[in-house]
């Protein structure tokens, strides 16, 4: 099969590599970029562990072909802290324990970062529905969920 | 070094803090590298072809084809897989379950496998594989499998009774006292039958290895396991190789629950390295997954209790069927085992059965059997309460399990937490909130026997001080965290100057798995005494140093202290100062301590639970959840509460939502996060936990095992819940819509 050579830009740098063209950008991310932060559990876009933003936008990375994104922007859970400093809903996670075994940490929280960045203070049910397209089997989401409010506490308190 | 276990009431400087975790910016910044996140030079991509049959005779595979496909490196078959189990069955049934062998058992059973130089390559090459099937009639019932006539799955198996081929492989019978007599005695005898379906673990990372194996014998596999030990040792068994010459590393797991303490890939990819003489990554799919892998038995309990009217249980006899999978296991032995263990009842009878379907090998799943035994057991006790007119958690207070009370398995109990765990329910404020139209709320308890086993960890201390914990238990929720705080107290120094490393097998004695709740039981327990070991060291260097004699010296908080004639004027050394000088004073400075950890506390817990069913719709939603459970001592509360909302939210899915589905050519029909619905976070309320202390005797700080139990009451919390709620009895779990609105139409 014929490959297809892609620019685009990754957490802020410049990144050039080729691929067939049936590949998805998860497995360019992982396999040939080296971003095995992005995560896959299902690759069918059941789970949200491969989440990252395409254009500011939240995607499964599984469902989204690396042909499609010359020229766009991509974040990933790799692009999060920045200067060396951890990003706050990074730090809350860590502080509330909202994580276990940490597989599905890197999609939850580029999908909570989309979620803050569009609405400062969601509620609970905000929360809970915002992330419900991110599967996690270890903490049952009540961490989680404090973690994002309390992330969201302190980013409101930033802005200030 | 000898070392006493018992629990010894000491008081606690950081054991009960909640530090944040030593792996934490690793796992929030990506770094973290689970099963499938790592690479070598001149990697091969592992993919199996797997049957489309439930039950198959397989005349011939050939793969002279798909051989010749240009990049593929090998091709294995069962041909490639030699017997060398010695007449080990349970062994030679692990190898078949990774690798058919002239039969396929169920729909996903590995056929053949290949390594190739890319994925694509190796997809190309799966279909170039001919294999010629001659389709068998199949049973994946577990009340199917044991009528007259069923489809025989393994012929060396023979109902224990009457010696016959069967798929009965297994019959258990437990108990004491007289049942006839106990229901003689009843004034009311309740007799239900339940049902449960085949759920899956559901870890979020599929399983992922990469192997390689020379042809001088050698090999390393990087994996996902609970156990890195236990994968060495099986897959160097079913591979011919030796022990010491294969390294296992586990990786981060990305969730396991049980089911990373089975292999599945790794001894193909092995072989497939051995082949190609190239390393070789293998990654499930989710499909795999799911077809393949993990699941729980599907169940079929009859259930039959007698009460008096002032509320005593007089006898409980209760027939637990569980489907095995293709291959023989214990599960039903183990519902049969777990099923009366909270009560104290004069006449008890559990029998198990163990059914052979054509399903996957059951694997274990968080306190495995228990749940089912459970929903069947505490539903039941409900249905008692109801028709004695007591309240079902004052029937359960007057029934509980206590300290000297033989348990329905065999032992007698020492101190336990039910009856606390029932008193705290009782009393918390859940029991009494109000509940709305179309709401119902329901408790259940929950046991589970908690593991011990063997362990053994390394504690280094570096010249500058800090403490490098070597474990050989996975961490699989942050036991980490914990055993660095358990380190740090003995040694009376910051959490922050320990860090806790997992070792792979080339580093460590053997360690089990991290399985049976025993991570934080069984390597605190040997950390504990490592500590002690390395401060005796410690206490020789500072006798040296400050040429004091031995004897006059104590450690007291991460200092050696001269005690004594003559030595009060003396300033301590710490810890620190003592590791800076250790050079000089006779080299590095470490303990060490190799445990069997016996004697791990049962766990019991108590859940109260409200839902909400839509009487049009039959959906049904959780709005208030409640978990009490006896840690015995929580090293760091945040991670045992973890433990229990984590339980209590796969519990939830188990009892609403999970469910395996087959359909009558015995294909799996749901194998995606799609169709096979894990609850998401808009599903779930936030999920209440209350943690109880009753000290193990048998660990110094008490320590009870906590992963497993929060899973064993949520299906019968939630069924008595949804009882209830809509004034029919539920006895078939999941509680579907569908299914709730069939009990509604047939009451």
């Amino acid at each position: 099969m014929a490959g297809v050579h892609i620019s685009t830009t990754i957490n802020g740098d410049m990144v050039e590599f080729a691929c067939p063209q049936d590949e998805t950008l998860l497995n360019s991310l992982r396999d040939r970029v080296g971003l095995t932060g992005v995560k896959e559990g299902c690759g069918t876009g059941d789970c949200g562990a491969c989440s990252v933003t395409l254009d500011g936008r939240l995607v499964c990375s599984c469902l989204v072909l690396s042909a499609e994104v010359n020229g766009r922007n991509i974040t990933t859970v790799e692009g999060m802290s920045e200067e060396g400093k951890l990003h706050p809903l990074q730090e809350k996670f860590i502080e509330h324990a909202a994580l276990q075994c940490g597989i599905c940490t890197p999609g939850f929280l580029v999908a909570a970062k989309v979620l803050l960045e569009d609405n400062p203070k969601p509620s609970e049910e905000e929360i809970r529905y915002a992330l419900a397209g991110n599967l996690c089997r270890c903490t049952g989401y009540d961490k989680i969920v404090r973690a994002v409010q309390a992330a969201g506490k302190e980013m409101r308190k930033k802005r200030r | 070094m000898g070392h006493d276990t018992k629990f010894t009431n000491q008081e606690f400087k950081l054991v009960g803090t909640r530090p944040a975790r030593p792996d934490g910016v690793d796992k929030v910044t990506g770094r973290a590298r689970y099963g499938a996140d790592i690479s070598a030079p001149g990697q091969l991509v592992g993919l199996v072809l797997r049957s489309p049959y439930a039950h198959a005779k397989i005349k011939k595979i050939d793969i002279s084809k798909a051989e010749k496909l240009k990049g593929v490196k090998a091709v294995i078959t069962d041909a490639d897989l030699p017997d060398n189990t010695k007449g080990n069955r349970d062994l030679l049934d692990i190898l078949e379950n990774c690798m058919a062998r002239g039969r396929a058992l169920y729909d996903g059973h590995a056929v053949a496998a290949v390594a190739a130089i890319d994925d694509q390559t190796a997809r190309k090459a799966l279909k170039l594989i001919k294999v010629s099937y001659e389709k068998l009639p199949h049973v994946t019932d577990v009340d199917e499998a044991l009528k007259d006539g069923a489809p025989i799955i393994q012929d060396f198996v023979v109902d224990p009774r009457t010696k016959k081929n069967s798929n009965l492989c297994k019959l258990t019978t437990l108990g004491h006292g007289d049942i006839d007599a106990g229901f003689a005695e009843a004034d009311y005898i309740v007799e239900q039958s339940f049902k449960t379906e085949q759920t899956h673990q559901g870890y979020i990372e599929p399983h992922a290895c990469l192997a390689t194996l020379g042809p001088d014998g050698a090999g390393e596999l990087w994996v996902t396991t609970q156990g890195p030990f236990a994968f060495r040792s099986t897959c160097a068994e079913l591979l011919g190789l030796d022990i010491s010459k294969l390294k296992v590393t586990s990786s981060e797991i990305g969730g396991g629950f049980g089911g990373k303490t089975h292999v599945w890939v790794e001894p193909l990819a092995l072989a497939l390295s051995r082949k190609a003489n190239r390393p070789v990554k293998m990654v499930m799919s989710r499909d795999e997954v799911f077809r393949a892998s993990g699941p729980t038995s599907s169940t079929s309990i009859d259930v039959k209790m007698g009460v008096k009217k002032d509320g005593t249980i007089t006898a409980a006899h209760a027939v637990l069927r569980y489907h095995n999978g293709a291959f023989p296991g214990f599960w039903g032995m183990l519902g049969a085992m777990t099923s009366f263990a909270c009560y104290d009842i004069k006449n008890i009878k559990p029998v198990g059965y163990d059914v052979l379907v054509n399903r996957p090998k059951v694997a274990a799943y968080r306190a495995p059997s228990a749940p089912m035994a459970a929903f069947a057991i505490e539903s039941t006790v409900d249905m008692l309460a109801h028709k004695i007119g007591m309240k079902p958690i004052d029937l359960r207070i007057k029934n509980a399990a206590k300290e000297g009370s033989r348990a329905s398995y065999g032992p007698t109990y020492g101190p336990i937490g039910i009856g606390p765990t029932l008193d705290a329910a009782k009393n918390h404020p859940h029991m009494r909130a109000k509940l709305k139209k179309n709401q119902g709320r329901g408790m259940a308890c929950g046991f589970w026997f908690n593991f011990g086993g063997q362990t053994c960890v390394d504690l280094n201390i570096g010249t500058d001080g800090s403490v490098n914990l070597i474990v050989g238990t996975v961490d699989v929720g942050g036991s980490r965290a914990s055993l660095s705080l358990i380190a740090a107290e003995e040694l009376g120094i910051a959490y922050e100057q320990v860090k806790t490393n997992i070792g792979d097998t080339a580093s460590l004695g053997h360690n089990d798995m991290t399985d049976g709740s025993r991570g934080t039981f069984s390597s605190g327990m040997a950390t504990i005494f490592a500590a002690r070991n390395a401060i005796e060291v410690l206490k020789e260097r500072a006798s040296k140093m400050m040429d004091v004699p031995l004897e006059a010296i104590v450690w007291e908080n991460g200092t050696a202290k001269a005690i004594g004639k003559g030595h009060s004027n003396m300033a301590p050394l710490s810890l620190k100062e003592i590791a800076a000088a250790a050079p000089k004073t006779g080299g590095p400075i470490a303990g060490h301590k190799e445990v069997v950890a016996d004697n791990a506390g049962v766990s019991f817990a108590s859940h109260i639970c409200d839902v909400e069913v839509d009487p049009e719709t039959g959906s049904t939603r959780v709005i208030r959840y409640t978990v009490i459970q006896d840690a015995g001592k929580a090293i760091h509360p945040d991670y045992v509460e973890g433990q229990f909302q984590g339980g209590a939210a796969q519990g939830i899915g188990w009892a609403l939502n999970e469910e395996s589905i087959y359909d009558k050519n015995g294909i799996l029909q749901n194998p995606g996060f799609l169709d096979y619905r894990i609850p998401v976070c808009s599903d779930l309320p936030f999920i209440d936990t209350q943690i109880l202390e009753i000290p193990n005797p048998n660990h110094p700080y008490g320590v009870r095992g906590v992963g497993e139990t929060s899973i064993v009451p949520p299906l019968a919390a939630i069924g008595n819940a949804v009882s209830n709620a809509v004034g029919v009895r539920m006895s078939h779990i999941p509680m579907s819509p569908m299914r709730i609105l069939k009990a509604l139409d047939d009451a």
